[in-house]
Order: C-alpha cells, then sequence, then structure tokens
C-alpha cells in the first residue's frame, strides 16, 4: 500500500507547483506543435512556394524568406530537429555521465583519480571550440552525428554532479548491508544507489536536453549543422547571411529564437519545480 | 595551499597537453588534404601546381613522418610559430590573431565580470522575497535560455536598423583607420555596446538564477537555522548565506568559460566584430586551418589563464584551501 500513497504525494506537489506546470505547458505545447505542424503545412521545408518577403499573413502564416520559402513550414521541421538533438544528444551526455559518475563515485581511489582528472579535463576544454574543428572538416553531416557529437562532450558536469551524490550514498548503511551480503558491485549500483537518485537524474537530463538544444542551434548557426535537414539555427543562419536583419525580415528570424527560447526556458523553470517537488526543504512556504 | 597549486597546475598542464594534440590531429586525421584545398583556390597550371604543392607540402611540414610533425608542431608552438593564414596569405597567424584578440578583450572581460557581479547581487536580493521572485525572475529565466546569436540579432535588428542609434557591424567605422583619437574611440565604443549589451544580459540571466537558487539551499542550511534560534538579524543571515553561496558561483564562472567563450564567438559573427569568433567563422569558410588552429591554441590559452586567476581568487575567497583542507 506504500508505493500508491507516495505517488500521490508526488502528484499533490507536482500539480500544486506552478513553475512545473507553466514549463510543462510551454513544452507540450512545442511538442504538439511539432507533432501537427507537418500537417498543416502542404509544402517541404526547402520549397519555393510562392512571393519573396511576404509579411506574416492568412495564407503564409509566419511569411515568406527572400526565396520565397514558407516560414512555417521550415519553422515546425525545425522543431522536430531541435527535440531530436535535445533527446539524442542530451541522452547520450546523461547516460556517458552517469556511467563515469558512478563508476568514479562508487569505486573510488585510484579509479576515481584518473576519471576525475579525465572529467576536469574534458570540462576545462572549451567543447564547442574543438566541436567547431571536428565539424569543418567533415563534408556530409546528419542530424545522428551532430547529437552524438554533443552528447560526447557535455557529459563531464553531469558526471562530476553524479560522482558527487554516489559518494554520499556510498557510506550509508543500506549500501553497506547490500555489500555485505555479498552483491555484485553493478546489483549494489543500479539496485541500491540509482534508485536514490532517480530524480536527481531526472533533472540532469533535463539539463542536458536544453543544453544540447542551445548548443546546436549554436553549431548550425554558424553553418555547421545538418547539411541536409532544416533546423531552427540553420532558420537565423539563413536569415543573417542573406540580410535579414537589414531588409527588416523579422519574421524569417524571430519564430526559431523564441522557440528555443521558449523550449530550453521552459526546461529551466521545470527544472527547478521539479527540485522543489523532490525536495521539501526548497519548496516555499 | 601547495597541495591546491600543483595539483591545480598539473591539472592546467595536461588539459593544455590533451587539447594541443586534439589541435595537432583533427586537421590531419580528417577527410581532405590541406594542401589540395589551398591549390584549388590557387591552381590552374599543371606544371606550377605541382610545384607549388610541393612546396606548401614543405612550408606546412607535411613531408616528414607523423611522429616527426608531432614534435615539430610543439617545438613551432614554443616560437611561437602557429604558421602562416591562407585567408590573408602571406601574414602568420600569430599576428592575424593578436589584432582580433584586442577586441575579445575589451568585450569578454567588462561582460563576463559585470555581468556575474549585477547578477549575483540581483539573485540574493530576488532569493526569497516573494514579489522579486514572481516578476523579475521570470525574466532571468527568458535570458539564460536564450540563444547567444538570437538575442544578439534582435538587438541589432531593433536598435541598428529599427531605430538607427547603434551600428551593427564592424568594430569601428570603416571610414576610420585606428588611431587614438576621441572620434575614433567614440566610434569603437559604439560598435562595442550592442555586442557588450547582448553578452552581458544572456549572462546576467544565469547567475541571477543560480544565486538565487545557491541562496534558498544556504538559508535552508542548518547553520542558517541555528542562527534564526540564536535570534540573529536576518540581515546577519542573510550575508552568511551570501558568503557561501558566492563559492560554488565562482566555480561556475569557471566551469562556464567555454559556453561563455562560444556564445561570444556566435555574437561576433552576428555583429560581424572582428574578435576571435568572426576570424573562426572566415577561417571555417575558406578552410584555413592553420588559423582554425591557432585560433583554437588561443581560445585554450585564454580559458586556462581564466581558470587559473580563479583558483587564486578563490584562495582568498574560501579559507578552507588555505589551511589544506581544500575542496574541488
Amino acid at each position: 500500500m506504500k508505493t500508491p500513497k507516495k505517488k500521490n504525494e508526488f502528484l499533490y506537489f507536482a500539480l500544486g507547483n506552478n513553475k512545473l506546470k507553466i514549463g510543462l505547458v510551454i513544452l507540450l505545447f512545442f511538442i504538439t506543435l511539432t507533432f501537427i505542424g507537418p500537417l498543416l503545412t502542404d509544402y517541404e521545408p526547402l520549397d519555393y512556394i510562392g512571393p519573396a518577403a511576404v509579411p506574416p499573413s492568412s495564407e503564409y502564416w509566419f511569411g515568406t524568406t527572400t526565396f520565397g520559402q514558407d516560414v512555417f513550414t521550415q519553422f515546425v521541421y525545425g522543431l522536430k530537429a531541435s527535440f531530436l538533438v535535445g533527446i539524442i544528444g542530451g541522452g547520450l551526455g546523461t547516460l556517458i555521465g552517469i556511467l563515469v559518475g558512478f563508476t568514479a563515485g562508487y569505486r573510488g581511489g585510484i579509479v576515481d583519480e584518473i576519471l576525475n582528472m579525465f572529467t576536469n579535463i574534458v570540462l576545462v576544454i572549451p567543447t564547442l571550440a574543438v566541436l567547431l574543428i571536428i565539424v569543418a572538416y567533415l563534408e556530409v553531416r546528419g542530424l545522428l552525428i551532430e547529437s552524438i557529437f554533443i552528447g560526447c562532450t557535455t557529459w563531464p558536469w553531469a558526471a562530476r554532479a553524479i560522482r558527487a551524490q554516489t559518494f554520499s550514498l556510498r557510506t550509508r548503511e543500506f549500501v553497506d548491508l547490500a555489500r555485505l551480503s555479498g552483491m555484485r558491485s553493478l546489483k549494489v549500483i543500479f539496485g541500491e544507489i540509482a534508485p536514490n537518485m532517480m530524480s536527481y537524474l531526472l533533472l540532469v537530463f533535463i539539463l542536458q536536453f536544453g543544453g544540447a538544444v542551445l548548443i546546436a542551434a549554436t553549431l548550425d548557426f554558424i553553418g555547421l549543422g545538418p547539411t541536409e535537414a532544416m533546423s531552427l539555427g540553420l532558420m537565423m543562419n539563413n536569415a543573417v547571411l542573406w540580410g535579414a536583419l537589414i531588409l527588416g525580415i523579422w519574421w524569417w528570424f524571430i519564430p526559431p529564437g523564441i522557440a528555443i527560447t521558449a523550449i530550453v526556458g521552459s526546461l529551466y523553470v521545470m527544472n527547478v519545480g521539479l527540485d522543489e517537488v523532490f525536495n521539501p526543504k526548497l519548496r516555499e512556504m | 595551499m601547495k597541495r591546491y597549486f600543483t595539483r591545480k597546475l598539473l591539472l592546467y598542464i595536461l588539459t593544455f597537453f590533451v587539447a594541443v594534440s586534439i589541435d595537432w590531429m583533427i586537421p590531419r586525421f580528417m577527410p581532405g588534404d590541406p594542401v589540395d584545398t589551398l591549390m584549388a583556390r590557387a591552381g590552374s597550371f599543371a606544371e606550377a601546381t605541382e610545384l607549388m604543392h610541393d612546396y606548401y607540402t614543405k612550408v606546412f611540414g607535411l613531408d616528414v613522418p607523423v611522429w616527426q610533425q608531432y614534435l615539430n608542431f610543439w617545438s613551432a608552438l614554443f616560437h611561437g610559430d602557429l604558421g602562416i593564414s591562407v585567408y590573408v596569405f602571406p601574414l602568420p597567424v600569430t599576428k592575424v590573431i593578436m589584432r582580433a584578440v584586442v577586441f575579445d578583450i575589451l568585450l569578454l572581460l567588462p561582460a563576463i565580470l559585470l555581468s556575474w557581479i549585477a547578477g549575483n547581487w540581483f539573485g540574493a536580493y530576488a532569493a526569497r522575497s516573494k514579489r522579486l521572485d514572481n516578476t523579475i525572475l521570470p525574466v532571468g529565466y527568458i535570458l539564460t535560455a536564450t540563444p547567444y546569436m538570437w538575442l544578439a540579432m534582435l538587438l541589432a535588428w531593433l536598435f541598428g536598423i529599427v531605430f538607427r542609434i547603434f551600428p551593427i557591424s564592424g568594430g569601428y567605422s570603416y571610414a576610420m583607420s585606428p588611431s587614438f583619437s576621441w572620434p575614433f574611440v567614440g566610434s569603437l565604443f559604439l560598435h562595442w555596446f550592442l555586442p557588450f549589451i547582448s553578452l552581458f544580459l544572456v549572462m546576467f540571466g544565469g547567475w541571477a538564477i543560480g544565486m538565487r537558487n545557491m541562496i534558498i539551499y544556504e538559508l535552508e542550511a542548518d547553520y542558517s537555522h541555528y542562527l534564526e534560534a540564536l535570534g540573529a538579524p536576518r540581515n546577519l543571515v542573510r550575508k552568511y548565506a551570501f558568503r557561501n553561496a558566492a563559492l560554488p558561483q565562482l566555480t561556475g564562472l569557471a566551469l562556464s568559460l567555454g559556453v561563455i567563450v562560444a556564445g561570444a564567438l556566435v555574437t561576433e559573427v552576428v555583429f560581424s566584430y572582428p574578435g576571435i569568433g568572426y576570424l573562426i567563422l572566415q577561417a571555417i569558410n575558406t578552410r584555413d586551418y592553420f588559423l582554425l588552429q591557432g585560433c583554437f591554441l588561443f581560445i585554450i590559452l585564454g580559458v586556462l589563464l581564466a581558470n587559473f586567476i580563479i583558483d587564486i581568487v578563490y584562495v582568498f575567497v574560501d579559507p578552507r584551501t588555505r589551511t589544506g583542507m581544500q575542496g574541488e
């Protein structure tokens, strides 16, 4: 009988938390738009469909680019790319962070020293600069490659945070007991330690997700994003490249920026909201 | 304290070593030959092409075994020789970068320091003050989630095109040549302002929110409750909380330098501000791999130097590092 009660308690505080609710609503709105968006438009993102540089109207909801491409179509396809990068890149970053963090935190000693050194090195190196030069030498780039690169360079802080948490859990009685009873290390980690950090891991994933979306937008903006797919960063890149600023075609670069800001912002707000739900001390009185 | 610095120094030396190795490796093990690229830009006559190919191979040091190339790379590095730029052909990379670095320092140093100070101050105020927390802090979330280049574009469009207050391109007026005269300094300032404010705003949001959350953690810590129970005035408790919360924020500054650099790069691209970011874009477009390599090295050096300065500051703010009870 204990589990359902606990669940209800979580739901109770989750539903009472405005930050979580607002963040979730915004996020769900954009997720929905990602799925139904392509159904609302008859074009492909790169199709030349009509007059150039028309402001938003009932026919072209977000207006058109200087080439006469439909901004709304590009926008909804770009959303999909952002979410994909967030899930794959953020997921991979979290996964590596979990592996390194658990190993370092649970093993301790020399393994920890080495992994920690390695983490710190990757942490200090400005990873975007590394991404820049790697990506600059790749001729054809896909969304998947981009996500993998992002995941492989953003894990260090997650690893650090998870390591610190594992450290503090490792010395608790129940973990000692599990170890004494002859459980294998892997089982101790995933059976005893991980469940106690689930909420924390969720928070880490949310932050990694947001970070990945931002990094992808930055890469795309410099023109180093996927060579075939449409993305929000690429829209901004094109807008700057073809003089949207000077020509005053604001409808070209404002929607992608708003979408990124809203998605990442809602993730951050949700993160703080969830933190308050999980951690009674932080709740507002 | 000695242990603290030895560890940090070791870390930085290792990082530098790894970074330089990556820097050396990437162009060599990536598809595409840098010499061929250069030839594609220059070449026409078959005979001349071959002669020039040999010449460039020698200049770029690609005609010796790989391990020798690696050692040569290090030795050249210590001589301050980063090769010749293709983008601005006969000029040495070091010189090209040096010209750009001045603009980066002008832009980044004030933006980072001011946003950190202002953000922390503001976040500390907003924490547990219902009105501020609910009104202005959401703005912080929006700011910190804003992509750097988008805010830059928005400001450029608003203040450069719509209101025509600030210029939106270049580091100073194209009609002037650098000199120490008032008109030139004025032009420098006008061109500097928008990139500065857009970097400042995005960073400010992040620091404000970080500080607000840290203060709340600290106010819920046992020592705060204990102080309160003793009847300490609210301001005193907050002061203690602030000092404790400032430490992770300082670490945060060191950790986020990489992200800040990335933000500065794209901001410079939007404003065609002649710093390293703009240079990198040109290097990518012209496939100038020596310039790209050089820019990367300078960024690494800058980030390491900044990290080291923060470590020194840390010793002054956190007494634990002085007594050898150091934390990370």
